[in-house]
């Protein structure tokens, strides 16, 4: 029998556009640009396209916010190596100072948000401290705590509104603010995290979760780079969490809820670890299936965590990475 | 008098909850966030077969709980963890995962409220130094050092138990010697899920089995594993002490609401302190960066 294998080789297109060439004619340029303005045009026009629809323009801007959460975890899982099983502790934060600040300090609705994220975001920071000197699973652990830990102190000492929340934050003006600061922070973010990844503090810490032994060779504080990376990941969850408790106009415990930590996960996994855009792609695609199932109660939770366990399982990189590979290379059949 | 009676009793109900979780950790290096899971399954599972399985006498009943959360602990290594294997990351997510699936598949099914109970051992309760203590702690207390014993003696005495300290202590040497890495693994998983349904059974006629339930051993198991540090079984003991009678102090003395605050406090002033724990001393180096 002839033995035939798999050869995969990189298309003439894309050898070009990695040079100078990549400007030499308009083909060149729209295979570069092209998926990227798809992206970025979809996205934009996500809410004309659901105009008379409005359930699921709501759900629009809630699938904005997983993408947000799962970007945050794609960055600290796959380029610094810390998992973070909480991402409901950085929505829970960001959304409890939003209220702090509307509500009873009374700040405009544009001063609320930007200071609920950025301390909120030092809050998270100061909370995981202590775990990030070290390596392996304590960073897991104790995020896994905190959400629990915070909904159990509210609910026990009845602060902050206790098991109502907090009631009485300003909306957003009218709809279409409402859709267009969450979509062009998640465009923003995703384009900033890419570039940010890319420099010399993304080699460092890409350092941190391979080797973190010769980053610290080569003088650098890993515990500094870590703080720094929780600190970046933590204003990205924060806002999602500020944006949120707006939008409802009302914040509480639901804001810990178990959703924020596993969709943002099972995003990340099914859209493919380490690319970014996986992981707001594969926020795409669970938010609305999750809208669909909503009949099932806890019972979609046992999906996600099927497709989940199934993807890391047997499909371990992605779609992400498998459509690049598609766009960017072909296969063919050849002889041994 | 009292205190330190019911504070024996909770480190002991601790040290049950936390012995399968690090008996895990300790062999085969894989966090098992599935653990509280595994609990509340047998839990359910000893609860179906007296309630709607007619005729099905209670001691059978454990027995057949407890050996099916250890053949589905096994799965789990068997299908799941064992192709993705070292790659840390990934570990943690899957049987993170794979313990919410179960926990809500449950709670889906119709584990709410408080209908789910299981039946004391014995009824009754017996003074003790002027405290009234039930027969269903005294148990929990002697099954729980018999149980320690036995481990001793099971990792100590037998062809298997060594084999799975010599895993635990140095995998390549030990593979070496003719000891199968996989095999000791699915072992150690199937042991620390049974361990985790034998807690069960004897914790949960003290309450109602809730999902909740199952977050919480979670997370006090993980606690004591990380005081005592982790993978470490004589350290896991004395953590759970500690934990114990400390829980109960701010229960009498502050306010009962503090017990989870309680676990996170000391694992955040371990790592600030002794980031390896009270005993795990032989991995320090390694967890530090």
């Amino acid at each position: 029998m002839e033995m035939m294998r798999k050869e995969r080789i990189d298309r003439g297109l894309k050898v070009r556009t990695e040079g100078l060439y990549a400007i030499s004619s308009y083909r060149e340029i729209l295979y570069l640009m092209g998926p990227r303005l798809l992206l970025i045009i979809g996205i934009i026009a996500l809410p004309f396209i659901f105009e008379l629809a409005p359930y699921w323009k709501r759900v629009i801007n809630i699938m904005f916010v997983y993408a947000l959460l799962a970007l945050s975890f794609d960055f600290l899982a796959n380029y610094v190596g810390l998992v973070c099983l909480g991402g409901a502790f950085l929505t829970g934060v960001g959304g409890y100072f939003t209220a702090i600040y509307n509500v009873y300090l009374g700040f405009p609705i544009y001063l609320a948000i930007p200071c609920a994220t950025i301390s909120g975001a030092a809050f998270c920071t100061l909370c995981l401290l202590p775990c990030l000197p070290l390596r392996g699973v304590y960073f897991a652990i104790v995020t896994l705590m905190y959400p629990l830990l915070f909904t159990r102190i509210i609910e026990a000492l009845n602060i902050l509104g206790g098991t109502n929340g907090i009631t009485g934050l300003d909306g957003f003006p009218n709809q279409y603010v409402e859709h267009y600061i969450i979509i062009f922070l998640v465009i923003g973010f995703l384009f900033g995290m890419r570039r940010f990844v890319n420099q010399d503090i993304g080699l460092v810490l890409r350092g941190v979760k391979d080797n973190d032994q010769s980053v610290r060779a080569s003088g650098i504080d890993v515990t500094r780079m870590k703080v720094l990376a929780v600190f970046v990941a933590s204003l990205i969850g924060c806002f999602g969490g500020a944006y949120m408790a707006h939008l409802y106009m009302w914040t509480g415990i639901s804001l810990f809820a178990l959703d924020f930590s596993i969709i943002p996960i099972a995003s990340v996994v099914i859209g493919g670890g380490g690319t970014l855009v996986g992981a707001v792609i594969g926020s795409f695609i669970l938010v609305p299936l999750s809208e669909i199932l909503r009949a099932f109660g806890t019972f979609r939770i046992v999906i996600y965590c099927a497709i989940l366990t199934g993807f890391i399982v047997f499909k371990s990189e992605g779609l992400m990475i498998y459509m690049q590979r598609k766009y960017h290379q072909f296969e063919r059949w050849v002889k041994v | 008098m009292q205190l330190i009676i019911y504070g024996i009793i909770n480190s002991i109900t601790l040290s049950l909850m936390s012995l399968g979780f690090t008996l895990v950790y300790s062999i085969s290096r894989v966090p098992n966030f599935a653990h509280g899971a595994l609990y509340i399954l047998s839990g359910y599972l000893v609860w179906l077969f007296i309630n709607k399985f007619a005729g099905f006498p209670y001691p059978l009943a454990i027995i057949v709980a407890i050996s099916l959360t250890a053949i589905v602990g096994a799965l789990i290594y068997r299908f799941i963890l064992i192709r993705i294997r070292g790659m840390e990351i990934s570990e943690i997510i899957a049987t993170y995962a794979i313990g919410l699936a179960i926990l809500e598949g449950l709670r889906w099914g119709g584990l709410r409220g408080g209908t789910f109970t299981l039946p004391t051992f014995a009824a009754g309760s017996v003074n003790l130094f002027d405290v009234s203590v039930d027969y269903q702690r005294l148990i929990i207390v002697g099954v729980g050092i018999l149980t320690f014993i036995l481990l001793y003696a099971f990792t100590r005495y037998t062809k298997i138990g060594l084999a799975l300290r010599g895993i635990a202590q140095d995998e390549r040497a030990a593979m070496m010697l003719g000891i199968n890495s996989d095999m000791t693994a699915i072992v150690s998983l199937a042991i620390g899920s049974a361990l985790s349904g034998f807690a069960a059974v004897l914790l949960l006629p003290l309450g109602n089995i809730v999902v909740e339930t199952g977050y919480n051993v979670l997370i006090f198991a993980i606690a004591v594993c990380v005081i005592g540090g982790l993978g470490s079984w004589g350290g896991t003991i004395v953590a759970s002490f500690v934990i114990g009678f400390a829980q109960l102090l701010t229960e009498a003395f502050i306010s009962t609401h503090y017990q989870m605050v309680v676990a996170l406090l000391a694992i955040i002033v371990t790592l600030l302190v002794k980031p390896s724990g009270i005993f795990g001393k032989q991995k320090e180096l390694e967890e530090r960066v």
